[in-house]
């Protein structure tokens, strides 16, 4: 049975790099001005955008983790040209001298676009980010079944 | 000759980029009556490709689109 899809587009943000999560935010918010539904779903290095910038981690391995890939999403490297740091600087202030949308205002921008965030339960418990960790506006934490569920019906589905 | 179009609203989108431009004309679109015309001026040359392709996603209709030195008028037409 085919079932009418909707006009929506629904996407999987995996990735933690600064310059996914520019073509993930560009895109959400472009598609919610275009009179798109969107729904993110964020897992594994993606919840880094959805982070704050507190402190996460309860075993030894988890603040271990926190620490190397915490700070939320100003924290983010660029995928290649890293530099510990200094790719990302450089990026910022490339893309400040040419007036480019941080990512902290695209990810407000499509919060006030109605854009809806989930995060992956699954990646939350391993990687130890509780929901309190997280910004106010995401969802309650979802899983796979959900996402499909979001999927199957969605003119657009990206992985990013 | 190009005839005068009057429009209700004007946005400025100068030294906004992508996805700024397309953003600022959907959210402001809504401020004005179907069958309203709204004005927006950008510098982003990506607009150009931008703001008509919105225009056709979400049933609006761009009138006309005014290319100066390195500026861009548009005059969309508020359709639904």
């Amino acid at each position: 049975m085919e079932e009418e899809k909707k006009n929506r587009v629904s996407m999987v943000v995996l990735s933690g790099d600064m310059d996914k999560l520019f073509a993930a935010f560009i895109i959400a918010t472009g598609a919610a001005a275009s009179g798109m539904e969107v729904v993110m779903f964020f897992t594994f290095w993606g919840l880094k955008a959805l982070q704050k910038k507190e402190a996460t981690g309860k075993s030894f391995f988890g603040r271990m983790l926190g620490m190397i890939n915490g700070g939320g999403i100003t924290k983010a490297n660029p995928s290649k040209y890293g530099f510990g740091g200094m790719g990302r600087w450089m990026f910022g202030k490339m893309m400040k001298s040419k007036n480019v949308t941080s990512l902290v205002e695209l990810r407000q921008l499509a919060i006030e676009l109605g854009v809806k965030m989930y995060g992956c339960q699954m990646s939350m418990d391993v990687m130890e980010i509780p929901r309190e960790k997280m910004i106010d506006e995401v969802e309650e934490p979802v899983g796979v079944g959900f996402f499909l569920e979001q999927a199957r019906d969605s003119r657009i589905s990206l992985f990013i | 000759m190009t005839e005068e179009i009057k429009p209700d609203l004007e946005i400025d989108l100068k030294g906004l980029l992508c996805p700024l431009p397309m953003v600022r004309v959907s959210q402001n679109i809504s401020k004005i009556p179907v069958g309203g015309v709204l004005k927006a001026v950008a510098t982003d040359p990506g607009s150009l490709a931008d703001i008509p392709s919105w225009a056709r996603t979400t049933g609006n209709e761009v009138l006309r689109v005014d290319k100066g030195d390195k500026l861009y008028t548009f005059y969309v037409k508020r359709v639904k």
